[in-house]
Formats: C-alpha cells, sequence, structure tokens
C-alpha cells in the first residue's frame, strides 16, 4: 500500500466554520508559543499544509486554516470477481508448476484459456500433486482440480495420462489446453492426444476465432487449422490475466483413478557436475562478490550444496572467478530458479542479470544494499562464518536423510 | 550389448537456405544406435527413395536403410508400425519433431500406442540393457538428467541432448545401399483443412504499465527490480542464518 497523501476539504471546511461543532479539533496545532525563560518558540514546521503527493504547501493568503492532517488513499484495488456459477462448458488447462508455482508459461496458458471460455465458460486447471501456488486466482482460475496420491509423485507420465483420461469423461470439456514446453507439457499433452486418439495442434502461438496458427516444421513455416480440441500453446501465445480475480473452487473426481501398472520406473535424478551446466540454463546459482573475502571456503561451499556458481563483476575483475562465470547485464543473464548472492551489494547491472530469477538469497554485511531489497530472503553478517555453518548445516541435513533411508 | 536396434530418420531443412539436408535430431538418433549397436543398426525411412540427402546418413557409415517407398504427403504412421511390429526391433529411437511438414512431434507417441510399446522422451544415454530391462538417462530441461528403467521392447526420442552426431563421409555415402520396400500408400487427412505458410515472425509482447497517474508510470519505468517485502534476518547467530538458507533451498528443492 502506497502512502499518498491527500488533501481533506471537508476537513478543511469544518476549520473555517466556527460554528460547526468540530471546530476546535480542526485547529491547526498552535506553531508559536511562549518559552520557560519567556522567549517566544516557534514551530516552523508546523506552518501549511500536505498537497497532493506530498508536497508541503504554505497558503499565506490565510484563506487556509486547517485540515492539515494527512490522509492516506488505499490503492490496493480489489480486482472484480469474475463469477461462473453454472458453467456452460470448461475449459481445461493443465499447468506444468515448475517447483509447485505457475510458470510465467502457464499464465499465459491461463489467459489463453480465459479468452476461449468468454462469460459462460469456466476454466479448470488441473494440478497434479502438491502446489505451492497461492495466486490461481488472479492467474484466471474458476475451478481447481488436484489430482493427489502417490502414483503422480516422481516421473509418472503415463499414471497421469490415465488421471487425465478420467477429467476428460467427468468434465468432457470443449477444449484441452497444455503448454508446449519440454517441462513437462509438451510430453504429456502428446502422450494425452495420443491416447485419445485425437489431432492436437502444436506449438500453437495465435488463435483467432475458430482458426489457430502454430509453427510447423522447424520453424520456418505456420501452419494454420481449424482449432481443433486439443492445443499445445507456445510460451507468449496470449496474455495473462490481468484484470479479473476468479473463483478458484476446488472440484473432485466423482470416480476413483484407475492405477495402471507403471512400465517405465522412475529411478530418481541423477548427480550432474553443476559447473558442467551452462550458467544461463543452471537452476542452482551459488553466486560471490566482493564481500567474499575466503574463496577456498566460497568453492568449497557450492561444491556442498551442488550449486552453479557465479560470481559479480567485481570478483570477476580481481581475477577470482573466470569471466564466463560472471552474472549481469555484461555476464551471463541468469534464469536459475534459486540464486543465492553472497557478499554482493547488488549494482544495477547485476540485478539486471537476475531479473528472470524466482529466489534470491542474499548474505551481506550492509543491511541497506541494494540486494537485500530484491532478495526474498537476506541474513545479515558476516558470510564466512555463514558460509561455514552452511555447510555444516547441510552435511548434516544429508547425514539425517541418509540415516532415515537405512 | 547385441540388442537389435532401429533408427527412425527423415529428410531435415537447413534452418537457414531451408535446403535439404541430414535432420539434425535424426542424426543423433543414429548416432546413438551406432553406440548401441554397431553395424547391426537398422535405419528406416519412409517416404521418396531418390532424394539425395538420404545418402548422408549412410555416410554415417551405414551399409544399408531400408524405405518404404511413398510420395510426399502420405502418412507415416501404419507402414511405420507394420514394418516394425514384424522388424523384432527391441528398441527403436527417432528424433523428437521433423524439421518439414507439420513437425507436431506426434509421430513416436502415436507409434507406441498402436505398438503398445512404453515411450522414453528425451534419451540422452542407455546406460544398461540387461535381462530385457534397460536403465536409461533421461534429459530434462536445465541440463538436468533422470535415471529411468524400462522393459524392451521401448521407442525413444532424442533430443539435443544425445551424444552429437559423427560426420557423413562421402565414399560411404556413395557405397551404401538404399533397400526400398513396397508398402501400402495411405493419405494423411491433416492437409485437407490446413494451410502451410511461411513463418510470420511473432510480434514482441509489450510491456503494458496498469498505472493510474503520471507518479506510478514514473516509478514503474525508473524503478529498480525490487521483491518487496522480502525477509531480512538481522542479529542472528551463523548456524541459525544457515538454517533459514537451507531451509528455503530444501523447499525449493534444489537441494537434495
Amino acid at each position: 500500500m502506497s502512502d499518498i497523501i491527500r488533501r481533506d476539504p471537508r476537513a478543511e471546511w469544518i476549520a473555517r466554520n466556527r460554528l460547526h461543532p468540530l471546530h476546535a479539533a480542526m485547529q491547526p496545532v498552535q506553531h508559536s508559543w511562549m518559552g520557560p525563560n519567556g522567549v517566544i518558540r516557534k514551530n516552523v514546521h508546523g506552518v501549511g499544509f500536505i498537497g497532493p503527493n506530498g508536497i508541503k504547501r504554505i497558503d499565506r493568503s490565510g484563506a487556509q486554516q486547517g485540515g492539515a492532517a494527512k490522509r492516506t488513499a488505499a490503492v490496493e484495488v480489489q480486482l472484480p470477481l469474475h463469477q461462473v456459477a453454472a458453467p456452460a462448458f470448461y475449459i481445461n488447462v493443465v499447468p506444468d508448476m515448475v517447483g509447485g508455482r505457475l510458470s510465467s508459461h502457464d499464465r499465459d496458458l491461463l489467459g489463453l484459456a480465459r479468452q476461449l471460455a468468454g462469460s459462460d465458460g469456466a476454466v479448470l486447471a488441473v494440478v497434479f500433486g502438491e502446489h505451492k501456488e497461492n495466486a490461481f486466482a488472479t492467474a484466471g482460475v474458476d475451478r481447481l482440480l488436484v489430482l493427489d496420491g502417490h502414483e503422480f509423485d516422481g516421473y509418472s507420465p503415463e499414471q497421469r495420462v490415465q488421471g487425465l483420461r478420467a477429467v476428460d469423461n467427468q468434465f468432457n470439456p470443449r477444449h484441452w489446453l497444455l503448454p508446449d514446453s519440454r517441462s513437462g507439457g509438451g510430453e504429456l499433452g502428446r502422450r494425452f492426444a495420443a491416447s485419445l486418439k485425437e489431432r492436437p495442434a502444436t506449438r500453437v502461438w495465435q488463435i483467432k476465432g475458430d482458426e489457430c496458427i502454430g509453427r510447423a516444421g522447424a520453424g520456418q513455416e505456420d501452419l494454420a487449422r481449424p482449432l481443433p480440441r486439443l492445443i499445445l500453446a507456445a510460451v507468449e501465445c496470449a496474455d495473462p490475466v490481468s484484470e479479473t480475480r476468479h473463483e478458484v473452487l476446488p472440484v473432485e473426481l466423482s470416480t476413483a483413478l484407475a492405477r495402471s501398472l507403471p512400465r517405465i520406473e522412475d529411478l530418481g535424478a541423477v548427480a550432474v557436475d553443476p559447473a558442467a551446466i551452462p550458467m544461463a540454463e543452471a537452476e542452482f546459482i551459488f553466486s560471490g562478490g566482493n564481500g567474499v573475502k575466503d574463496w577456498a571456503l566460497f568453492h568449497q561451499t557450492a561444491a556442498a550444496l551442488g550449486a552453479t556458481e557465479g560470481a559479480s563483476r567485481v570478483a570477476v575483475d580481481d581475477g577470482f572467478m573466470a569471466r564466463d562465470r560472471q552474472v549481469g547485464a555484461s555476464g551471463t543473464w541468469v534464469t536459475a530458479r534459486v540464486y543465492v548472492a553472497v557478499g554482493i551489494s547488488g549494482a544495477i547491472q547485476h540485478l539486471q542479470g537476475i531479473g528472470a530469477c524466482d529466489k534470491v538469497v542474499a548474505i551481506n554485511l550492509d543491511p541497506g544494499c541494494d540486494m537485500i531489497k530484491r532478495a526474498d530472503l537476506s541474513v545479515i553478517g558476516e558470510s564466512a562464518a555463514i558460509l561455514q555453518a552452511l555447510i555444516v548445516a547441510v552435511e548434516a541435513y544429508r547425514n539425517g536423510a541418509k540415516r532415515d533411508a537405512a | 550389448m547385441n540388442t537389435n536396434v532401429i533408427s527412425l530418420v527423415s529428410i531435415g531443412a537447413h534452418p537457414t537456405s531451408g535446403r535439404p539436408r541430414r535432420a539434425e535430431q535424426d542424426a543423433r538418433a543414429v548416432e546413438l544406435g551406432l553406440q548401441m549397436a554397431g553395424d547391426k543398426l537398422q535405419v528406416l525411412h519412409a517416404g521418396n527413395i531418390n532424394e539425395p540427402t538420404l545418402r548422408s546418413y549412410l555416410g554415417m557409415g551405414l551399409p544399408q536403410l531400408h524405405v518404404l517407398e511413398q510420395p510426399a504427403g502420405s502418412d507415416a504412421l501404419p507402414v511405420l508400425s507394420e514394418y516394425l511390429r514384424d522388424a523384432g526391433a527391441q528398441v527403436v529411437l527417432a528424433g523428437s519433431q521433423a524439421e518439414t511438414g507439420e513437425g507436431s512431434g506426434m509421430l513416436p507417441y502415436l507409434l507406441a500406442e498402436q505398438l503398445g510399446w512404453p515411450l522414453i522422451v528425451g534419451l540422452a544415454q542407455v546406460e544398461s540393457i540387461d535381462g530385457g530391462v534397460a536403465h536409461v538417462l533421461q534429459a530434462l530441461p536445465r541440463g538436468q538428467r533422470r535415471r529411468l528403467k524400462v522393459r524392451l521392447p521401448f521407442l525413444a526420442t532424442v533430443d539435443n541432448a544425445a551424444p552429437k552426431p559423427r560426420q557423413s563421409a562421402y565414399g560411404p555415402a556413395q557405397r551404401g545401399e538404399l533397400a526400398a520396400h513396397e508398402v501400402e500408400i495411405e493419405q494423411d487427412e491433416l492437409f485437407t483443412g490446413a494451410v502451410l505458410q511461411p513463418a510470420k515472425p511473432r510480434p514482441k509482447r509489450l510491456k503494458v504499465i496498469k498505472a493510474k497517474s503520471g507518479a506510478d508510470r514514473m516509478k514503474a519505468a525508473t524503478a529498480k527490480a525490487s521483491g518487496g517485502g522480502g525477509q531480512v534476518l538481522k542479529g542472528l547467530s551463523p548456524e541459525a542464518g544457515a538454517e533459514a538458507i537451507l531451509k528455503l533451498l530444501i523447499e525449493e528443492g534444489v537441494v537434495r
């Protein structure tokens, strides 16, 4: 909420009107009085009133007498609620939910679904497993179906297709929308299409009326075709919902899901050498700057966390890190989901480079620096001590997990 | 490993000139097949046998390339699934999408559905094949890998995480044999309603600032990026600070 200071014309009118019962209360505070030694004291700050946008105005004509108390206007606008009481049809969306949250691709997709739903239809989002998202309402979800259960944990495309088929039977949506992304949506959508034996429109970037346009081949050609039921949409296929709020009513599947024996078994993630991942697409970056004094400890911490190393320009210029590790406007623009900045004050060029990062953690001595303003979690303190403690904590966590498994 | 591997190949298009070339991902599928089966790799193409670009696959060191003869615009799915059903393949590799035509990337999915085989998407490496069970690595976005266990026979698509294809040599390309197979021709019904047109550049998304007052607009144009309302931990012991950081990292799933 911002503090916009406004004039209060009514209070000013009461202050001028000596017959008004509230006249005394609206008088400006006295700004000159006799001090203890007989000297007249003046409060020079009590003169005038605060005008719009917080600028002080002094009216010396004598017309203004009070109403100086500042009023703040709430600018937090409550978006209008879009309600669909009895949906005429459903538009189903299966967002990727990378890291349990809606990605920008998912939001674009929900915007597209909103367009297709119009005023009668409802947008039904189908989410697998646990999620951490709390902004479904502003993203444009009218109904939310969470398919929970152990069978959807990990990599379970066949089980998910079963789930989607059950949803398809119950709700019979007019359209299915999935993101054509590498993080799951593209694969799930194609498996689902093959299972339904329907031909999807892929890499769709525009929908106009009953026609959709998608990229074809290696991107040299466009394919325009009548709008099918199953749509795999590319990024920026539509603008995300921004002007309405939605109900997010939970819905349930009426039937129990058929469980099939998975033919593909997920044996879990494989440790990849974090240094071998290109910085621009690394998921987790541990970055050091001028505040890092013990670089050996820094490298050790990065190895303990399993993070890709990055650096600010100062650290690179001083020769502590290689040039290709520089994050920022003149280095690499990173897209990490989690970015840990150790001893980086946050020059604007650096903040531009991490603009796409989801969660930023800052470790810094200076509580007033720009990086702290950007960060979601900041710890103020000496970086060496915190890194030492972090190594100990990570090892304790890993050992604990191993003990639990054994 | 003596596994029966078949790689499916198509004709690609150069991204700039648009001239026919060997398709990038299909070449990777051939490379992966060569690493798995060596000389015993079978390579299969459905389309025109007179296309000179087909020989660039032979140039990777293949003695033979099987071609199911079809005119352009016919459906490759039924002939491929019929061939694969009888070929006794244990592993079928394909690129993840074609570089010409629709390029929807649906073919491997439909083949897997018709054959009733499991499908691995984004195969990066086959670690071992033992007693009818394969351990494979799947490529995930952001350079990550996942280990999967799958029963033979299976289908797999490869993308740019698979090993780089070897160069195509001219001599072997000319010596190799193109083996033609007669098949029934079925028309693809896609092009009855759809039109292929040169790709239009996509409109760039504008940054719309929904500000009511001039001051807000100025702020939006000049403000530094800020998360706003981040949690600041001050005056804590290093251990407590480290605990808080680790908790966030575990919540986000980056520390395992």
